[in-house]
């Protein structure tokens, strides 16, 4: 156990030091949620002015945009994996005594800690745009928390699929086929009370709409606390759910050589 | 009662198929002693590299059974990995990190303290001549540093048994002579065992103590290059053909001389074995003319390597890595289909 916590305290850093070599890879995946944020901030402003957005639509816009910017560059997270299948690094990786659920361990630290980064941006963003709540440090700390949960779940399922598939081009597909569906069918954009019956029921199964709501939920003057901590359970344990797939991923990988 | 020493690899009747029709490995068998430089050679699609990722526990045998030092490594992968060193056919470096980083992450999560990783690669650098570039990104150093850089994160845990897939594929004559020169040293001066897959004819002569000749996924014959080679007794007479056509008959006439044993063809290429090459040469050409078969080249050599393998195979080394090169890639579709 404390070796496999060594080893992917290793390995994190190998992939943390990578990252700290080319920073413009961090900045690449926000260029895209920047303008959700400032764009559609601007151009929907006035649908606030309906019931369901507390008022100010930068406002209510801002954590689903975090989230959303978490499970789009988590989509990517198993483009290391390809790399290094393509190059020997994964042959010598599992030749070597590394913990298979370190391998895991370690890719979706990595991903935390960029989404930690990331998600720190968007919300500076959304502050700097105008955006308040009332919520304080606790409520920013969900949507952190919210964010890194989401970050997890999408990038065990991308290691997952970069295992299995072995491509670059399958990873395109996760994102074009799950992530902008997923960010539509949620309340990320519009009121739970202004969705057609369809798309409201739809988004109850979409952990990302379960992400949106705890976050906004936490940054109100007094959260339901019960409809939060309901909410992040759910994604933790879908987060699980998908660390569990990724290590079931490496043995089917093996089996494939 | 004798007591050998325990081989350092034994690789027993092992079999893998790929799908249901993709026969990589028949039955292959082979035994490695301690300490030397061992060769597996063959045409691309053998099964050479397929063996080492069975041996370095990367791939799971379908059939058969494998130890390295007396460890199982189907029932005992970890610790099978803790005695290997695997380089692999493909860079398996991280090129966005300098040689020193890379060494001392191998060293570390093979259980090495931050101190005594970086001594240890700082020694394999200088060993390997790399001092120098240690602290640049090992993505900008070239073709023939980065795959000394693969050998030394190989050693960075003094493994017993080192794994070189195809170690010199890619390089520059120049970068190939130096590996070369690294490989054997590792055998004479470190007690290391080298396990050494090549489809270079040349390189399993000159780098292997002891040889297998890998041919469809079985071995066709082991022993030192040189065992082999006197294996087959005489010369070999060389005759390349102008016209393929020409291939029957000019067989028939060869066959027919006294002192020649087996001739084989392959495209306009004719091989004989013969006991003396120089009394048999003149009559073979005469015997040529009369069939009227019209000769480019023709030549008497000491068996090569070349000839032991088509000996062995019943078909030339080239075609065969002809065909192996366009037969793997097609079942390497087939797998990651």
């Amino acid at each position: 156990m404390t070796l496999a916590i060594t080893h992917a305290r290793l390995l994190t850093g190998r992939s943390l030091r990578t990252l700290s070599r080319q920073p413009a890879y961090l900045l690449f995946t926000l260029v895209q949620p920047m303008v959700w944020l400032l764009l559609f901030g601007q151009l929907f402003r006035r649908i606030a002015e309906l019931p369901g957005f507390g008022g100010d639509y930068l406002a209510y816009l801002t954590p689903g945009v975090v989230v959303m910017t978490a499970m789009m560059s988590a989509g990517w997270s198993g483009t290391a994996i390809v790399q290094d299948m393509e190059r020997g690094v994964m042959d010598r990786t599992l030749t070597s005594p590394i913990r298979r659920p370190a391998l895991v361990v370690a890719g979706l630290t990595h991903q935390a800690l960029v989404t930690i980064v990331q998600s720190l941006i968007m919300f500076a963003t959304g502050l700097a745009a105008g955006a308040r709540y009332p919520g304080g440090s606790a409520g920013v700390l969900v949507v952190l928390l919210c964010a890194v949960l989401i970050a997890v779940v999408f990038a065990g399922l991308s290691n997952a699929v970069a295992l299995v598939v072995h491509q670059q081009e399958a990873l395109i597909a996760v994102s074009q086929f799950l992530v902008l569906p997923l960010a539509f069918l949620s309340s990320i954009m519009i009121a739970p009370e202004l969705m057609p019956g369809w798309v409201a029921r739809a988004a109850r199964f979409n952990p990302v709409d379960w992400a949106a709501v705890a976050s906004r939920e936490a940054l109100r003057a007094a959260p339901d606390w019960g409809l939060v901590f309901g909410r992040v359970g759910l994604l933790a344990a879908l987060a699980l759910l998908m660390g569990w797939l990724a290590a079931r991923a490496y043995r089917a990988y093996q089996r494939s050589l | 009662m004798m007591y050998l020493p325990e081989p350092a690899i034994e690789a027993v009747e092992l079999g893998k198929t790929y799908g249901k029709t993709v026969h990589a490995l028949t039955s292959l068998s082979f035994t490695v002693e301690p300490g030397v430089v061992f060769g597996l050679l063959g045409p691309n699609g053998a099964g050479k590299s397929t063996t080492v990722r069975i041996l370095t526990t990367l791939a799971r045998p379908d059939r058969g059974r494998a130890r390295v030092h007396g460890i199982d490594v189907v029932r005992q992968p970890d610790r099978v990995r803790r005695v290997i060193g695997y380089v692999s056919q493909k860079p398996g470096f991280d090129p966005v990190a300098t040689g020193m980083e890379n060494l001392v992450l191998q060293g570390r999560v093979h259980g090495a303290s931050a101190r005594d990783a970086r001594a240890r690669a700082t020694s394999l650098l200088e060993r390997f001549d790399l001092i120098g570039a240690g602290r640049r990104l090992a993505g900008t150093w070239s073709g023939g540093m980065q795959r000394k850089l693969d050998v030394a994160m190989g050693l960075m845990h003094r493994p017993r048994v080192l794994f070189l897939d195809e170690p010199t594929t890619g390089l520059d004559p120049q970068a190939r002579l130096g590996l070369w020169a690294e490989i054997g040293r590792l055998a004479r001066e470190d007690g290391l065992t080298v396990l050494l897959t090549t489809h270079y004819l040349e390189e399993a002569d000159h780098l292997a103590a002891r040889l297998a000749i890998v041919d469809a996924g079985r071995v066709v014959a082991t022993g030192t290059p040189d065992e082999l080679k006197t294996a087959l007794g005489g010369d070999t007479i060389r005759a390349g053909l102008v016209r393929q056509t020409d291939a029957d008959r000019a067989r028939a006439a060869i066959e027919a001389i006294p002192g020649v044993g087996a001739v084989m063809t392959d495209g306009g290429a004719l091989h004989a074995r013969v006991s003396n090459g120089a009394a048999v040469l003149p009559t073979a050409l005469a015997a040529l003319e009369y069939a009227g078969v019209a000769l480019a080249s023709i030549s008497v050599a000491q068996p090569s390597l070349d000839d032991v393998y088509l000996h062995h195979a019943g078909r030339s080394f080239g075609e065969a890595d002809r065909l192996g090169t366009v037969a793997s890639s097609h079942s390497s579709e087939a797998v990651t289909a």
